[in-house]
C-alpha cells in the first residue's frame, strides 16, 4: 500500500532504509495497472524507465545519498518534455514526436532522483477544462468515472487523486492545475509567473503558462516548488529572483494573517454547497487568529473575456510552427501552402481549430486596437486590481471552481460554457500571482470541493502557511476515491 | 458580433487551415457567440490605460556571444516527417 503515501512519508521510510526505491515504484505499477483501466489518467507508461530509475535510486540511497526526491514516482503532464520519451500533448500533431531534450523542471527532478512513473492525459495542447478535448480519450474522475476531472491537467490530477503516483507536474495557463486538482480533491499550485522554468514546456500563451505540481498534501507541495523553482538561463522570462525554502512556510500559525474575500466571486451560479464550504474555511482560519474583510476586485467580471482573446492570440502565433517540416504530423499536399492547410486540418482537433481562428481574428488587420490592445489593456486593469487589494490583506481567498466536477458530455457542446468554468482561476494568470486549490470539503454527493489561496506575487510562502493550517486543522486531504 | 462564412474563410487561410463546410458553418456561429461575450469588454473605459503584455518588468535578456554545443543533426532530424541526406524535404515550392 506503498503507493496510498506522501513524498514526506515515503521519504522517512527511505532515509531509514524500511523500504527501497524498487519497492516503491514496483507498488505504484502494480495501482497503476488496477486503477488505470477505469481512470485513464496515462498516455503511456514507463515501467521499464521507472524500474531502471529505482535502481540506480537504490544504489545512491546505499551510497548514503538521499535526495528530496529519491525513489518517488512521479507523473508528468504530457506538454512537458522529457528527452527520449514520447511528449504528445495529446494531439495527433504529435502523436509520435520524441523531444531530444529535457525541459527544465525535469532535468531539476532528475538531479533530485524522481522516478519517472509515465505521461499524463491532457486537453490537446492544454486547451480545455475537463480533460475530453484529448485526442486519445477522456480521463475520468476517480471520484465519479462519469464525470470530468477537470483540465487541462485532468489526468495528473486523477493520477495523484487515484494514487496512480505519488506527485505530478501539470501546466497552468487560466486554470489548468487548479481547477482539476479541485474536482479531484488534491493541492494543485499555479506559482507566480517567472517561478518556474517553461524551457521545455509546448508552448500554449507563452505570457500565461506556468509549470506547477499537483501532491496529496501541502507539504508534498511545499517540496515540490522547492525542486522545480528558480532562475534558468534557457528560459528569459524566468525571474532571477531569491529562493526560499518553502518547507520553512509549513507553520500552523495564522495569527494575524489577513484574509480578504472578494464580492465578485460570490456570484449566481456558484453551487451553494461549494459557497458555504468556502465561507466554513474562513471561520475555521478565523477561529486560529486570522482575520478576514471583504475586498473589491472590480475588473473580475471581464476576466474571461480578456483571457480568451489574449490566450487565443498567444495561441494562434505559438502554434504556428506546427507546419509539417520540421517534426510532427504532415499530410499529403499537392503543393506546400496546401499541405500545410491539411497539416493542420488533420493534426488539430477541434478546440484547438476554434482558438487558432479566434486568436487568428483578433490578430488581423483592422481588428487588433478593438480586442487584442483593448484585451492587454483590461488585463493591466485586473493586475491593479490585485496590487491594490494586497495592499489591504495578505491573501485573497475564493472557491477554485463554481462547480463540483461535471459530467462528461455535459459542456460540450457550447465552448462558451466550457470556458465559464474558469471564471475564478483566470484573473490569476491574467495578473501573474501565485495561487493554490487545496481541498475543503465535498459535496453531499461524494464530490471534492476546492479552495484557492492567492498572494501577491513571489509569496507562495504565504499561500502554504495558509494552506497548511487549514490542512492540518481538518482531514479532507487524507481523503482518497474508493476506485 | 457575427462572424460571416466569409470571414471564416478569409481567418481560416490566414491561419492555414483547411475547414470542412460543416467546420465553417459551426465556427461561424461559435466564434460570434464567442465574440459577443467578448464585447462585454467595451464596458470598460481604458483610455490612457497602458496595455500589459507580460506581467515582469523586462528589458531583453541578452547572453554572451558564446559558441556552444547545439544538438547533433541526426536528433534534430530524427522527428522530421520527410528528409533527405542533412535537409529537411518539402513539396516543391519553386515551379
Amino acid at each position: 500500500m506503498l503507493h496510498k503515501l506522501t513524498i514526506h512519508e515515503l521519504h522517512e521510510k527511505i532515509k531509514n532504509r524500511e523500504i527501497t526505491a524498487k519497492d516503491i515504484a514496483s507498488d505504484v505499477f502494480k495501482r497503476i495497472e488496477a486503477a488505470d483501466g477505469k481512470v485513464k489518467a496515462y498516455l503511456s507508461v514507463t515501467r521499464d524507465e521507472a524500474l531502471k530509475q529505482a535502481e540506480n535510486a537504490d544504489k545512491e540511497i546505499k551510497a548514503g545519498s538521499v535526495k528530496a526526491l529519491t525513489g518517488i514516482p512521479i507523473a508528468i503532464k504530457d506538454n512537458i518534455c522529457i528527452n527520449g520519451i514520447k511528449t504528445t500533448c495529446a494531439s495527433k500533431m504529435l502523436e509520435n514526436f520524441i523531444p531530444p531534450y529535457d525541459a527544465t523542471v525535469i532535468t531539476r527532478l532528475k538531479n533530485n532522483g524522481y522516478v519517472l512513473t509515465g505521461k499524463t492525459n491532457m486537453d490537446e495542447f492544454a486547451m480545455g477544462s475537463s480533460t475530453e478535448n484529448s485526442a486519445f480519450g477522456a480521463t475520468r474522475n476517480p471520484y465519479d468515472l462519469e464525470r470530468v476531472p477537470g483540465g487541462s491537467s485532468g489526468g495528473s490530477a486523477a493520477a495523484v487523486s487515484a494514487d496512480e503516483c505519488i506527485a505530478a507536474l501539470g501546466s497552468d495557463t487560466g486554470g489548468s492545475i487548479r481547477q482539476p486538482a479541485a474536482l479531484c480533491g488534491v493541492v494543485g499550485m499555479k506559482p507566480t509567473y517567472g517561478r518556474v522554468s517553461r524551457y521545455g514546456l509546448v508552448a500554449f500563451a507563452s505570457s500565461l503558462d506556468q509549470i506547477g505540481p499537483i501532491t496529496k498534501d501541502v507539504t508534498d507541495c511545499a517540496i515540490m516548488m522547492n525542486t522545480i523553482s528558480g532562475h534558468d538561463k534557457c528560459d528569459s522570462t524566468s525571474a532571477d529572483v531569491s529562493l526560499p525554502d518553502f518547507t520553512k512556510a509549513l507553520k500552523k500559525d495564522v495569527k494575524g494573517l489577513k484574509i480578504g474575500i472578494p464580492d465578485e466571486y460570490f456570484i449566481e451560479g456558484i453551487d451553494p454547497e461549494i459557497e458555504k464550504s468556502v465561507m466554513d474555511a474562513v471561520k475555521l482560519l478565523e477561529s486560529m487568529g486570522a482575520k478576514s474583510e471583504l475586498i473589491k476586485l472590480p475588473h473580475t467580471g471581464y476576466a474571461i473575456a480578456a483571457y480568451y482573446i489574449l490566450a487565443t492570440s498567444e495561441a494562434s502565433s505559438n502554434l504556428a510552427r506546427y507546419d509539417g517540416v520540421k517534426y510532427g504530423f504532415r499530410a499529403k499536399g499537392k503543393d506546400l501552402i496546401d499541405m500545410y492547410m491539411e497539416t493542420r486540418a488533420k493534426g488539430f482537433g477541434s478546440e484547438v481549430k476554434r482558438r487558432i481562428m479566434l486568436g487568428t481574428y483578433a490578430l488581423s488587420a483592422g481588428y487588433y486596437d478593438a480586442y487584442y490592445k483593448k484585451a492587454q489593456q483590461v488585463r493591466t486593469l485586473i493586475k491593479r486590481d490585485f496590487d491594490e487589494a494586497f495592499k489591504k490583506v495578505d491573501v485573497i481567498i475564493t472557491p477554485t471552481s463554481p462547480t463540483p466536477a461535471f459530467k462528461i458530455g455535459e459542456k460540450t457542446a457550447d465552448p462558451l460554457q466550457m470556458y465559464l468554468s474558469d471564471i475564478f482561476t483566470i484573473s490569476v494568470n491574467l495578473a501573474g500571482v501565485p495561487a493554490a486549490s487545496i481541498p475543503s470539503g465535498f459535496t453531499k454527493g461524494n464530490l471534492p470541493i476546492g479552495l484557492q489561496i492567492i498572494a501577491k506575487p513571489f509569496d507562495e510562502e504565504t499561500i502554504i502557511r495558509t494552506a497548511y493550517a487549514f490542512e492540518q486543522s481538518t482531514d479532507y486531504h487524507k481523503k482518497r476515491p474508493s476506485i | 458580433m457575427k462572424i460571416t462564412k466569409k470571414e471564416v474563410e478569409h481567418v481560416a487561410l490566414l491561419a492555414r487551415l483547411k475547414l470542412t463546410e460543416e467546420e465553417k458553418e459551426v465556427l461561424s456561429k461559435q466564434l460570434s457567440d464567442i465574440l459577443t461575450h467578448v464585447e462585454k469588454l467595451n464596458e470598460v473605459d481604458t483610455k490612457a490605460i497602458e496595455p500589459t503584455s507580460h506581467v515582469i518588468k523586462m528589458q531583453n535578456v541578452m547572453r554572451d556571444d558564446i559558441v556552444t554545443v547545439s544538438l547533433p543533426i541526426e536528433k534534430v532530424l530524427a522527428n522530421a516527417p520527410d528528409r533527405t541526406d542533412e535537409f529537411f524535404r518539402v513539396p516543391k515550392i519553386i515551379e
